[in-house]
């Protein structure tokens, strides 16, 4: 690898500052599970890391009924699935958490990261899409915040701009009678990036669906929200028919390509299958809350 | 659970003793070549080609060597001319020249990751960055990247001195033609009722031991290089390094490292002769460590491969023809396993006309080594799929099917010569009276599965050494570096013979110097060869054991008998002896006892298995799940059933692995996309259920223990295992592998689609 | 290039060393500290050979920075004997045989230690999920989902508690 700088500030002003000086040439660092692999392989150039783990807003989780989950950028991927909070209202982001990589990387990974890599694959990304999640952003001209759909713009871009930095994603309290899922399909069991992910979220009013969301990974440029097949559910049962015609409407929009990983007939069949389970699940799970 | 026809009455032999190097390898102390470091050593890196096929026009190295930290850059300039020949090495016949073209890249590159120079720094980071400013200029040419392109008129040449004597002495690529023949294959399918033929097309795949390749070489102004590294054959770096530098081969010591897996890919040698240029060039020790990258890109895979089967039986199940054709990728040098894999393809079976061509292609990728009963595992996904299609056209059940067919001792084999005893027989009733195979599978989308394979095994040559110490326990040396716990076979060999605890005989794996003449560890020789030497070192201490006893005791040698391990003297009440007495008495009876042996093993014991597999199937997806497996397998006698398990499950493992996921995936252009074990997908811990086994010991003749090699032939069945098993429960025949979803899911819904429109034909 | 100074607690001790801020903490472990026991099979965090603890934590220290060890706890494989005496776990894998070429071993044992530490009780889908992040290719699992089941159960039986998983 080419020499590097390392800087591990502990206030967020500090850290924006250190990105602010060095521009294009400085990126946060946090989990380093993808960052590190991509300076050993040249396919990005920073001269200077900067480890952001050790800002307090950045490992925040916290969960208020009302306003909903505030989720530092740096929170590991093992707090999140290890957390009850998590188990209980956001199952779907929980498991897209707990599907990233081994034990070791999920020890290291975050979801702040996972997004920031700008990664069409990433699995908490439409997981963060499906439950309406905003990315809270610090940099040199003050705070924004955008919608998590998006936050990538291509395939390892993103809306940062030099010396900005994600500081948290925040995420709507679930409406009574919610719930996500998050399913990927992978060829093995574990260890695999995803050839196709699917994030749902479901609201009911009785045996109705009230309001959902899909949002779609690894098929095309960037996450996808499904707006149309999440939209023709509401108001309807979420019969065999009304699956399938979700499915359909997340294959259609679907603009993935032929890799190592899959082709696209491959994953646009699969985007519908998955779509179907995943709303399945989050439904089974809203009747239960 | 075990079947035995060896009855002798061992003490050490068949227990399952603690490893000899087993606590150095939990923790953290044993030494593997990476692990090693020298004063003022040097760190090394290879440049390699970005470009599956292209020509060298030129190499600019200044820029590189001004780098601060840069001690020195080779080029093939730096290598002499080696020799346009045949020769064979170790289980390997190679050509020197294309041996060194794989080194350092002449003038043309010939697959993506080809080496093209090495550069010695003081970190391997400053290596590295260095690799980024050597200039190369291409001259880039088409990729040819499968046996069909490498095979058409006009098609690219690879290498401009391989000719086809068959086809007027013509440049081309296929390197070689083997043919096997027997009987009248048209009267065979004549007789027929039932005939199959099919296509089967295999993925390229790599061995994928998780330690890559290194080495650390030491260049001495006086000549004589000393090279570490984690190998299969310590002697074969030697000879093979020699060969590309131009060395004589005394001049070169190797000292064979600890090696973390190996698999028939640790037979050659990549960075071996370039840490000692670069150590030359530089007057210290230069370490090279591959990435995981470079070893995908740039070491020894196995062929992928284009096979057509077609084969007849009568209606009663009795395989009366064959008619093979199969081209295996060499890579981007003459070499494949397809010799092998022809001469595997229907060995299990007696099958009296049979006519089978085989084709050694050259292709734009990397050059293939040896993998776990090279080319046989691609031959068996074929015929073994076909004797599955035919079982079932027959109505008979797939084990059965296979009994009546199966060889046994005194039936030809494809070469020619009748097999010894063998037991073949015996893994298809173990499986029939398996657990597994008594159980019920039910469920949608489930199948179960079952194959046969066959494995020549290999003798080649083996020495050992068996010193007693002063203190009468002993060590036994040898040159056969220890790959999956074979040390401890040897040392039980060592203590069955002297009748010493296992714990009284330490096991070395000796450099070569050290030791004579020793092949590699492969070909499932080391049990069986390397434990022919000790057996025969052992008797040879045992002998002298006696002759100093008789000294001790003024009688002749024939007057005394070693038995129980001790001495004892025929006839009149003279106490036994241990060893232990006997040991402080060496230096007045003629000093040290130290038993040798050298064997160029003959007697070798084919090996047999058969695998069971049970899986399911999601139907919206087309992923596969191994639910169960059973291996039953051969192994002659298990000397350490622990680990002739561990063989068992470790290539029934690389096969489902290579039966599901695992292939070398290129882009148009000949780029290797899938260069890391993110995306080269091994079997994880939640991919694979515990692998049951049933180690059968039909005594090998040829052996004193009767032990057959046990390393191989369990990789052999499992990719038409699953493929039958996935055939049962989705109704359809995969011909080709990897079964990946996206292959399997394309499959059923085509599947799918014809079953409907045959149904609302009907 | 400029080192920066690094304190540690590796395998219990206190260690001061220098690194370059791109030497992983794999590298440092290896060629700084000579702890050779953690082995690279990948750089890309696929294979866990090179797993370590990081304050209790395991991580493949392949993605874990040298200079990022500052002021935390680190363990490797060589710090799991306790004054020469094996653990239950490093005994349960010679006892089922579960290394072949063993080097696969060390990341093993890490992951096994760090399930066990959080569950003594794990099930068989519990160990195999623990140790998807490592890769053997020798063995197929069996032997070594076999060791940490029985290794699990012997520490309960000893009722040493987490204790004597290390």
């Amino acid at each position: 690898m080419h020499a590097i700088n390392y800087e591990a500030p502990s206030s967020l002003d500090q850290a924006v500052s250190i990105l602010k000086t060095h521009g294009e040439n400085a990126r946060p660092f946090c989990g380093g599970t993808d960052i590190l692999i991509q300076l050993r392989a040249g396919v990005r150039r920073t001269e200077h890391l900067v480890d952001v783990k050790k800002i307090k807003e950045l490992q925040t989780l916290s969960f208020d009924a009302k306003k909903g989950l505030r989720l530092g950028a740096a929170v590991p991927c093992i707090e999140i699935s290890d957390s009850d909070v998590m188990r209980k209202h956001y199952p779907g982001l929980r498991e897209a958490a707990h599907l990233i990589g081994s034990l070791q990387i999920q020890n290291r990974a975050s979801v702040g990261g996972n997004l920031c890599n700008g990664s069409p694959a990433a699995d908490t990304t439409p997981a963060l899409i499906a439950l309406g999640a905003r990315a809270r952003i610090v940099g040199p001209a003050g705070e924004r915040e955008v919608p998590v759909e998006d936050f990538v713009v291509s395939p390892g871009r993103t809306v940062l701009k030099p010396g900005e930095l994600l500081v948290e994603l925040l995420i709507p309290a679930p409406a009574p009678h919610s719930s996500d899922a998050y399913l990927r399909f992978i060829p093995r069991n574990e260890m695999d990036i995803a050839v196709v992910g699917v994030g749902a979220s479901v609201t009911l009013d009785g045996d109705k669906v009230k309001a959902a969301r899909i949002a779609l990974g690894a098929v095309a440029a960037t996450p996808l929200l499904a707006g149309k097949a999440a939209e023709a559910l509401v108001g309807k049962k979420l019969d065999d028919a009304a699956l399938e015609a979700a499915g359909h409407a997340a294959s259609a929009i679907c603009k993935p390509i032929d890799d190592m990983r899959g082709t696209i007939d491959f994953r646009v069949h699969v985007t519908g299958v998955l779509t179907r389970r995943a709303l399945t699940i989050a439904a089974e799970r809203a009747k239960k809350n | 659970m075990a079947a035995s026809t060896t009855t002798d009455n061992f003490k050490v032999i068949g227990t399952r003793p603690i490893r000899h190097d087993g606590v150095d390898k939990v923790t953290g102390r044993a030494k593997y070549g990476a692990d090693y470091a020298f004063p003022g050593m040097l760190h090394g890196k290879v440049l390699r080609s970005p470009h599956a096929h292209a020509n060298i026009k030129s190499i600019k190295i200044d820029k590189a060597l001004k780098l601060p930290g840069v001690k020195a850059i080779v080029t093939s300039k730096d290598l002499p001319q080696a020799e346009n020949k045949l020769e064979q090495s170790g289980e390997m016949v190679i050509n020197p020249m294309y041996l060194s073209m794989n080194i350092l890249a002449h003038d043309k590159v010939l697959y993506d990751g080809h080496a093209i120079a090495a550069v010695a720094a003081t970190s391997p980071h400053i290596a590295e960055e260095a690799l980024r400013l050597i200039e190369v200029e291409y001259e880039v040419l088409p990729p040819v990247m499968t046996v069909d392109v490498a095979t058409k008129p006009g098609a690219p040449i690879l290498l401009k001195d391989l000719r086809n004597k068959e086809e007027g002495d013509k440049q081309t690529n296929v390197a070689q033609h083997y043919q096997f023949k027997r009987g009248d294959v048209e009267a065979g399918f004549k007789a027929a009722d039932y005939v199959i033929e099919r296509e089967f097309n295999t993925a390229m795949v790599h061995q994928g031991y998780i330690e890559p390749h290194n080495a650390v070489g030491i260049y001495n102004s006086d000549g004589q290089a000393t090279i570490y590294c984690s190998t299969q054959g310590a002697f074969d770096v030697r000879s093979l390094s020699a060969q590309v530098l131009g060395m004589p081969v005394g001049h070169i010591k190797v000292v064979p490292a600890e090696i973390g897996g190996g698999f028939g890919g640790k037979t050659t040698i990549y960075l071996e002769p370039l840490s000692v240029l670069l150590s030359k060039k530089t007057g210290a020790p230069v370490k090279l460590v591959m990435s995981r990258s470079e070893v995908l890109r740039a070491s020894g895979p196995t062929s992928g491969s284009k096979i057509k089967v077609k084969m007849g039986a009568t209606k009663d199940g009795k395989l009366v023809a064959a008619e093979i054709w199969m081209a295996y990728e060499a890579g981007a040098f003459p070499g494949s396993p397809v010799g092998a894999g022809a001469m595997c393809i229907i060995a299990p079976y007696t099958v009296e006309n049979f006519l089978i061509d085989a084709y050694d292609v050259v292709v734009n990728r990397p050059k293939t080594a040896a993998y776990r009963a090279p080319g046989a595992t691609n031959a068996a996904f074929a015929s073994e799929t076909i004797i599955d299609e035919l079982a079932e056209k027959c109505g008979i059940d797939p084990i059965d099917f296979r009994l009546k067919n199966a060889v046994k001792e005194g039936d030809a084999q494809v070469v020619g010569p009748p097999f010894k005893r063998i037991g073949l027989i015996q893994t298809l009733e173990g499986i029939k009276n398996s657990p597994h195979y008594k159980s019920k599978l039910t469920g949608k989308f489930r199948g179960r599965g079952v194959a046969s394979g066959f494995w020549f095994n290999a003798g080649m040559q083996s020495s050992a050494t068996v010193n007693i110490h002063a203190d009468g326990t002993a060590s036994v040396v040898t040159g056969s570096p220890d790959i999956g716990g074979s040390r401890a076979s040897m040392a039980m060999i060592t203590a069955e013979v002297l009748g010493l605890p296992v714990t009284d005989v330490r096991p070395i794996t000796a450099d070569t110097d050290s030791i004579g003449h020793t092949d590699v560890t492969g070909g499932s020789r080391v049990t069986f060869a390397t434990g022919m030497a000790v057996y025969e070192a052992a008797k040879d201490a045992e002998r002298q054991l006696i002759e100093r006893a008789a000294k001790v005791w003024e009688k002749k040698p024939d007057e005394v008998e070693f038995r129980d391990g001790k001495l004892h003297a025929k006839g009149n009440g003279v106490p036994p002896m241990s060893i232990k007495q006997l040991a402080p008495r060496f230096p007045r009876t003629g000093g040290p006892i130290t038993g040798r042996a050298s064997v160029n093993a003959r007697g070798v014991g084919p090996g047999f298995a058969t695998t069971l597999v049970d899986v399911e199937v999601d139907p919206d997806t087309g992923k596969v799940q191994i639910l169960r497996c059973t291996v039953a397998q051969d192994a002659g006698k298990a000397i350490h059933p622990s680990y002739v398990e561990g063989q068992m499950q470790g290539g029934t493992a690389q096969g489902l692995g290579w039966a599901l996921n695992e292939e070398y995936f290129y882009d148009d252009k000949g780029t290797l996309r899938n260069s890391g074990f993110l995306d080269y997908r091994m079997p994880t811990c939640l991919d694979l259920p515990m692998i049951e086994t049933v180690v059968i010991e039909e005594a090998n003749p040829g052996h004193p223990l009767g032990v057959r090699g046990v390393g191989e032939v369990s990789i052999v069945p499992p990719v038409a295992a699953v493929a039958n098993a996935i055939y049962r429960a989705v109704g359809v025949r995969m011909l080709e592998t990897p079964m990946s979803p996206p292959k399997l899911l394309k499959a059923m819904l085509k599947h799918r689609d014809s079953t409907k429109h045959s149904a609302a034909a009907d | 290039m400029k080192k920066t100074l690094v304190e540690a607690t590796i395998n219990g001790e206190t260690v001061e060393f220098l690194c370059e801020p791109r030497q992983s903490l794999l590298e440092t472990l290896r060629d700084v500290l000579e702890l050779t026991g953690s082995k690279e099979g990948c750089l890309t965090g696929d294979c866990g050979a090179c797993t370590v603890l990081l304050d209790g934590h395991a991580v493949c220290s392949c993605l874990v920075l040298g200079v990022e060890a500052q002021g935390k706890k680190i363990d490797t494989v060589e710090g799991l004997a306790t004054q020469g005496v094996l653990s239950v776990l490093q005994n349960k894998f010679l006892e089922h045989a579960s290394l072949q070429c063993g080097i696969c071993t060390p990341g093993f044992l890490i992951s096994a230690k760090s399930l066990l530490d959080r569950n003594p009780k794990p099930t068989e889908p519990e160990v195999r999920y623990a140790l998807a992040g490592n890769l053997c290719r020798c063995t197929g699992y069996d032997k070594i989902v076999k060791a940490v089941l029985d290794a699990a159960a012997d520490i309960r039986s000893q009722g040493e508690g987490k204790a004597a998983a290390r």
